[in-house]
């Protein structure tokens, strides 16, 4: 669970950074997804680099759903299927102190895995095209996020993200050993925090900036 | 104080229990709450009915053998509290309080509030011991230990195992009672011996009880009347994975 979230985080924050290659020009965001594919040659082939990446990716996601599962099962099996809510009582529905991030992190996953299958076939492949397919990356980003709903969507996807992010980030690092006092259960919950925000935040200034016409 | 009460009624493992209303009037603010229950039950014997089955000893807060969710917390309301040293000061006049057993799977209820925590005693059998030489007591201080561990150990060592972590937690899990007795006897010299096979034995033993997975949510330190800290578990996950690296 721990290991598979890190992956995918690092690669969150890669592929955030690339994004922000948006406010450079369309040549060079173009370029960025260009040199993607050509990382590691002549060692390696066309998209050679690009694959492996993306056979990690599937694996950690793989790793990461499979833990969940199990988690979750064994989480029901303990708990008569009922988890936080299997008291009587409703005086405390949140626990004595338990956040929304943690409350939401299993249903949180699935939504955010419905999202990277849209986003996909929206960017990726541009099976779902809105406002015009293009072999230019760069129109892709700008055809897509000048459409308000398209927007939206994503917003959505990445609030569901941060939450994710909040609670997993913090679990992950607490779950690899790296909690060690109070104190630094603070910290590392301050990290978590942080490092979720810079993720949500830097992936959505690209679609807001492409709608309020500061990219295009 | 006048004091509504609703109690988990369930008559034994089989039955499937419900909760039941009762009052409870002239409630003094100093009674602890097994004292109040005492006093319902003694109006229940006199009229006739069963009294409520709920688990005491020592009702100092030491033993672990109370232990209620109250209103939905583990051990009520108040932080770093057993349900025997909770008062009735910490209550109103004119409550309706929810009373029930804790919950989770290995803990069966036997009857009414009184739930089974065996699963506890055979995670101790599995690894929560050290290998002593038996005969007379050993001179202090033959073995020396450092200040600051013997400090944490003895922190650790405050786990009366009541199971409110199990209680409290939205999966079940028992990692904060076994993070408590790994750390306990793995911070001490007499405990390395077993360190490694400790923790993996324990763990083990928990899964196979049927108590569910950490996910650093934090309830159990939350519910915890003895204040065990949830940094302990990233302790327990150390030990596991050195127990792991140590094997091959």
């Amino acid at each position: 669970m721990a290991i598979s979230g890190v992956i995918l985080v690092l690669f969150l924050l890669a592929h955030m950074y690339g994004n922000l290659k948006v406010f450079e020009g369309q040549d060079a965001f173009d370029g960025y997804s260009h040199h993607l594919r050509e990382l590691g040659e002549p060692i390696l082939p066309y998209s050679g680099a690009l694959w492996i990446i993306r056979v990690v990716l599937l694996a950690a996601i793989v790793v990461h759903a499979v833990s969940a599962i199990t988690l979750w099962r064994r989480a029901r099996r303990a708990t008569g299927g009922k988890g936080g809510a299997r008291y009587a009582s409703s005086k405390a529905p949140r626990g004595a102190q338990r956040s929304y991030a943690s409350f939401t992190l299993r249903w949180g996953g699935v939504t955010i895995l419905l999202f990277v299958i849209y986003h996909l076939l929206h960017l990726t492949t541009n099976t779902i095209a809105p406002g015009g397919a293009s072999d230019s990356p760069f129109e892709r980003v700008v055809n897509g996020f000048s459409i308000w709903w398209v927007v939206l969507s994503y917003t959505i996807a990445l609030i569901a993200l941060a939450f994710h992010l909040r609670h997993g980030i913090w679990a992950a690092m607490a779950t690899l050993g790296a909690n060690t006092s109070p104190t630094r259960r603070k910290n590392l919950n301050i990290i978590a925090v942080v490092v979720a925000a810079v993720i949500v935040v830097g992936f959505l200034v690209p679609p807001f900036a492409v709608l309020l016409g500061l990219v295009g | 104080m006048n004091i509504t009460l609703r109690v988990w009624r369930q008559r034994n493992s089989d039955d499937t229990g419900q909760m039941q209303t009762y009052q409870v009037t002239d409630v003094s603010p100093d009674m602890s709450f097994l004292e109040m229950l005492d006093v319902l039950n003694e109006n229940l014997t006199i009229s006739g009915e069963d009294p409520i089955a709920f688990d005491s000893d020592c009702r100092e807060g030491i033993c672990g053998m109370c232990g209620l969710v109250i209103n939905g917390l583990a051990h009520g309301p108040k932080e770093r509290v057993t349900t025997c040293q909770l008062h009735m000061r910490s209550f109103s006049d004119g409550d309706v309080i929810d009373v029930e057993p804790w919950r989770a799977e290995p803990f069966t209820v036997i009857k009414d509030l009184i739930v089974d925590r065996g699963a506890f005693d055979r995670i101790i059998q599995a690894g929560g011991f050290i290998t002593a030489p038996t005969g007379t007591a050993p001179d202090a201080h033959a073995v020396p230990v450092p200040k600051l561990d013997a400090d944490a150990a003895f922190d650790a060592a405050t786990c009366i195992g009541c199971g409110a972590c199990v209680a409290a937690c939205p999966n079940g899990s028992a990692s904060l009672f076994v993070a408590a007795k790994v750390t306990h006897l793995g911070l001490l010299p007499q405990g390395q011996p077993e360190r490694h096979s400790r923790a993996l034995d324990m763990v083990a033993q928990a899964d196979l009880e049927g108590f569910g997975g950490c996910t650093q949510i934090g309830e159990c330190t939350a519910a915890c009347p003895k204040g065990i800290q949830l940094d302990l578990i990233s302790r327990l996950n150390r030990d596991v994975l050195g127990a792991l690296a140590h094997r091959g």
